[in-house]
């Protein structure tokens, strides 16, 4: 468990996922990636993506928790999928906006 | 967070694909050579000890080689206007050293001598190289100051306005990744110093889209090379496009079927440029955007459809829907307060305040100018609609607006109570086609004196563009009791008697 602070960039464990943190709420937290806690160095254990986080995760998309107030972009792609306190996060849906540059 | 995370992104995502041509030589580099080039060169920015990375030159490759490279290592990436003179270029460069300075051949031989500077032209900068094969990686701190861009006020000395990197990564996140085409190409021509020339870094790279970088602007040359390249996307100010226009004189349609989107902003639109340019380029959807350097560019659009429905209205409000900057895009909230800070309904006048994420509003050694609840007075007047849409009265400190170029009318009146035959001078921003505002006075004079004699006066002692185009001789200026220029009363005397 650990508290999460905006522009944190934290890897998995198991897999090559890394995300940074846009918005997270206070107090602790367990982010986990295919099923282990993410970390700033990633870990040299070798562990294994645990197959009921295995959706993986999209490079550029931003994933989002139920109640709104965690925000985390993928930086990296991986095998693994993201989750908090055991409960898979979700893609956040995109507002297409006209091309302004 | 980082800006250097974007281009680190779209290298991993799409390495090959072009990231940056130059118009002029031809010269292109990939998003991974860029990525490449960012990492040695942020090494080389590391070693040289200096506190900013100053860059006084045109568009071309190392601009964004400078830009994320700065980024990289730490230090605030600072683009000057390199049509200064000489003087205030120094003037800056004070503010900002010891700099690592990228700039043209003449000033790196004038800067020879200094040793608080360290000089590059653009082709000793791609030769440099670091002492040690290390490299450090970026710091995420999101307090991180990105870029400082200075600014002009309208009393004496530039602001520098800082942007941290949570400002420009906000603001960057508002596209969506790696979101372009194969095919698709960002023609940019606002210089490197103007905040939508950073903008247009950051948005394309964020979505691997190809930017065409066109160092100087001519109306024929923009359109040759806009066909040329494929351009599907650009970002011009009213002037340009107001040249454009008029160099199409003549012709049912511009041609460009490729080019789906022009997005305009940084001054008033006139609105026959407007309604004429939609003619022209009947396939190209149309954005107008109001921004601000304190805001990380963009914060209201005026979207495709709202131009679309306002050209083809009958109906008085629709129509003006054109004249209108918009709505405020996501994140960013707009308040309309008057002069003792409390909040007008909609339909009244009075200073756009804006509120977001993207919102630095903070100057070196001067601070933040955000109050408590995050809310930025922009200086700009204007009202909102019943529905929310933004329209723009001018700058709230009288800032003359010309071709996107920020004058102080402060600046020329001294120059013209300089003169022996003036007394006195008042200097306002007048409606025009070309320019949006240009420079017009009114001077109080102690001897007859002709008007080309005081052009040309002006023209000795500061840039052209500040040049008076309309000078009109009063008996007395206007002040009111406290002594202060009625400059609202000067103004109309140019719009009513043109």
């Amino acid at each position: 468990m650990a508290s999460l602070a905006t522009g944190q960039r934290l890897k998995s464990a198991v897999c090559n996922t890394e995300i940074m943190v846009i918005s997270a709420p206070d107090g602790d937290l367990e982010l986990t990636c295919g099923g282990v806690p993410m970390g700033s160095d990633g870990s040299s254990e070798s562990g294994t993506v645990d197959p009921n986080y295995a959706n993986g995760t999209t490079i550029g998309k931003r994933y989002v928790n139920d109640d709104g107030d965690l925000e985390l972009l993928c930086v990296k792609p991986g095998d693994g999928s993201l989750a908090v306190n055991g409960t898979e996060l979700k893609i956040k849906e995109s507002k297409k906006l006209p091309k302004t540059d | 967070m980082n800006i250097a995370l974007f281009l680190e992104m779209a290298a991993e995502a799409r390495g090959d694909r072009v990231a940056f041509k130059d118009a002029l030589t031809g010269e292109s580099i990939s998003f991974a050579g860029l990525y490449k080039a960012a990492q040695a060169k942020s090494q080389v920015l590391h070693e040289s000890g200096a506190s900013h990375c100053a860059l006084i030159d045109t568009s071309n490759l190392t601009i964004p080689v400078a830009l994320f490279a700065s980024g990289w290592a730490g230090i605030p990436y600072v683009p000057i206007n390199y049509r200064l003179t000489s003087d205030e270029i120094d003037a800056l460069i004070d503010r900002v050293k010891p700099a690592f300075v990228v700039t043209d051949a003449e000033r790196r031989e004038a800067w020879t001598d200094r040793s608080d500077l360290i000089v590059h032209e653009r082709q000793s900068f791609r030769e440099v190289h670091a002492k040690s094969e290390d490299v450090a990686h970026w710091s995420m701190d999101p307090e991180g100051v990105a870029v400082v861009l200075f600014t002009s006020g309208t009393t004496g000395a530039p602001k520098a306005a800082i942007m941290r990197h949570r400002h420009l990564v906000s603001y960057t996140l508002m596209m969506e990744f790696d979101s372009a085409d194969e095919d698709e190409a960002a023609l940019v021509t606002v210089p490197p110093y103007h905040i939508a020339g950073i903008a247009a870094i950051l948005t394309s790279v964020y979505q691997c889209r190809r930017v065409v970088q066109l160092a100087t602007f001519e109306p024929d040359n923009w359109l040759k090379v806009a066909r040329e390249e494929g351009v599907t996307s650009t970002f011009v100010v009213p002037t340009m496009l107001s040249r454009i226009v008029d160099s199409l004189e003549g012709q049912r349609n511009a041609d460009l079927p490729n080019l789906q989107a022009i997005s305009y902003g940084g001054g008033k639109m006139p609105l026959n440029v407007i309604r004429r340019a939609m003619e022209l380029f009947p396939d190209t959807e149309f954005t107008n955007a109001y921004g601000l350097t304190e805001t990380s560019s963009t914060i209201t659009l005026l979207g495709p459809e709202e131009h679309r429905t306002a050209l083809a209205s009958i109906d008085p409000t629709t129509q003006k829907r054109l004249t209108s900057v918009g709505l405020p895009v996501p994140g960013v909230e707009i308040a309309i307060r008057d002069d003792e800070g409390r909040n007008l309904p909609t339909n009244v006048h009075g200073e756009i305040f804006v509120r977001g994420e993207q919102v630095s509003g903070e100057y070196e050694g001067i601070g933040s100018r955000v109050d408590e609840d995050g809310w930025f007075p922009t200086r700009d007047a204007g009202y909102v609609d019943d529905d929310g849409y933004l329209f723009l009265d001018g700058r709230a400190d009288d800032v003359i607006v010309r071709g996107g170029e920020n004058l102080s009318p402060g600046e020329i009146e001294d120059v013209l109570r300089e003169h022996e035959c003036v007394h006195d001078a008042a200097v306002v921003g007048m409606p025009s086609q070309e320019w949006g505002e240009a420079v017009a006075a009114a001077v109080e004079v102690s001897r007859e004196v002709s008007v080309e004699a005081l052009q040309m006066w002006v023209r000795e002692h500061m840039r052209s563009s500040r040049v008076p185009e309309k000078i009109q001789f009063w008996d007395e200026l206007p002040y009111n009791e406290t002594g202060k220029l009625l400059r609202r009363v000067v103004k109309a005397a140019f719009v009513d008697s043109p």
